[in-house]
């Protein structure tokens, strides 16, 4: 059956709230959870101490398990591939994915999310893998007893290097302003943090290392002076850019690159298209807000339907 | 077919002096992405079967393997033929683009 009411895309909070609402409302979703991506940002973070209803905090991957597991218990259909081409044309939304399947949807509900943030540097690439990292979680293990760099200044940013701290030596977080955007809990986290280290309004400019990093090069973003780090780790931690690669020249977006939606709903410029979460949302970008903007484009996708027939 | 499990002292064996082309899973347990690929390439180990072998190689369990083959990031992949490396994939590989090396073998 490849006719479908209603396609979701994506499984992090915004796209499996959606599931669950609009399974539960008897829409039979079909949500394509991507390959990789599975369950969203969540995924390689490790406590959640802020989503309502966990007091002592949840792990990240569990958390979206158990939104997994709450939207195929109402009947939602989760195929792990990615989308791979979208038409959206508002009277039938074709969807292909990566097995190389195309569905005819009635409705579509994107909740694509978004990706780790490059700091656009060749250097970033010639060195991924060879001791440049965007996920602290999985690679820190590697940097043991070493000195590493975290680049970024904001809550991802602290997370990442107080996790590291376990691991390494040194940590030193890299931030092109004076002082972090993180929240003051995990500001005051890293500052008792004998290990951490910070350099204060500095830019990423080179990575070094012939077949492994082996330091930075730093640019001060007031004077433009360059000074060198020794460290073995680069841990890239500067945001998020929505992924917006199968919609951004069907839909309107901001200059952003975040998909338009008629706030507080979640129309986009063609009917029967719905968008929610990080793909949307370039302010709050939380888990619960995801998640509420997910219920939205499920009860949208809803009345939309109700008002074909 | 399922996938193989490898150790330090099976790696040789199971993967270098293999007849078949090897994809080579390295995963650790504290590593989400690695969690998310298993399935993945649970699922393609069926749809090679006879074609291509899948292993799985627990980085921190078989250190020396680990280093042996230079990981520093997960999950990673390579792609083994004859005992060479012919495709290495760091970080996320998609499906799509797994099946696009395996289809060439």
């Amino acid at each position: 059956m490849t006719d479908r009411d209603l396609i979701i895309i994506g499984s992090g909070p915004a796209g499996l709230t959606s599931a669950i609402y609009s399974a539960r409302a008897g829409l039979n979703p079909l949500v394509l959870t991507g390959t990789l991506s599975a369950g969203g940002a969540l995924m390689t973070t490790t406590e959640v101490e802020n989503f309502p209803g966990f007091p002592s905090g949840i792990q990240g991957p569990e958390l979206m398990d158990h939104m997994m597991e709450q939207a195929k218990k109402f009947g939602a259909t989760l195929i792990t591939e990615d989308a791979t081409n979208l038409e959206l044309t508002s009277e039938i939304n074709k969807v292909t994915d990566s097995s190389g399947t195309t569905y005819n949807a009635t409705s579509v509900i994107l909740a694509m999310g978004s990706a780790y943030r490059k700091l656009g540097l060749y250097d970033e690439t010639r060195l991924a893998g060879r001791g440049v990292s965007w996920c602290a979680t999985c690679d820190g293990f590697f940097f043991r007893d070493k000195n590493i760099a975290v680049i970024g200044g904001g809550d991802s940013a602290v997370e990442e290097a107080l996790f590291l701290s376990r691991f390494a030596s040194t940590v030193t977080i890299v931030h092109r302003r004076d002082q972090l955007r993180a929240s003051l809990i995990m500001q005051q986290r890293a500052g008792a943090n004998a290990k951490i280290r910070f350099e204060w309004n500095s830019e990423v400019s080179a990575i070094t290392g012939e077949t492994s990093v082996e330091g930075v090069t730093l640019t001060d973003t007031v004077t433009g002076d360059t000074r060198h780090l020794d460290v073995e780790g680069v841990f890239v931690a500067i945001g998020h850019e929505p992924r917006n690669e199968l919609v951004a020249s069907q839909l309107t977006m901001t200059d952003g690159g975040y998909v338009v939606v008629d706030d507080p709903g979640t129309a986009t410029s063609i009917p029967g298209v719905f968008a929610c979460g990080d793909l949307v949302d370039y302010t709050y970008r939380q888990a619960i807000t995801a998640a509420g903007s997910g219920c939205r484009a499920a009860l949208d996708a809803q009345n939309y339907l109700a008002s074909l027939h | 077919m399922s996938v193989i499990v490898a150790t330090d002292s099976t790696f040789a064996l199971e993967v270098l002096e293999s007849p078949l082309p090897v994809v080579v899973d390295f995963w650790a347990e504290w590593c989400a992405p690695c969690k998310q690929l298993a399935p993945i390439l649970e699922e393609l180990s069926d749809t090679y079967d006879g074609r291509v072998k899948f292993v799985s190689v627990n980085t921190e369990d078989n250190l020396q393997t680990m280093a042996d083959n230079d990981i520093r990031s997960l999950p990673t992949v390579y792609v083994f033929s004859g005992g060479q490396l012919l495709e290495s994939f760091i970080g996320a590989v998609p499906k799509s683009k797994l099946r696009a090396v395996l289809d060439s073998l």
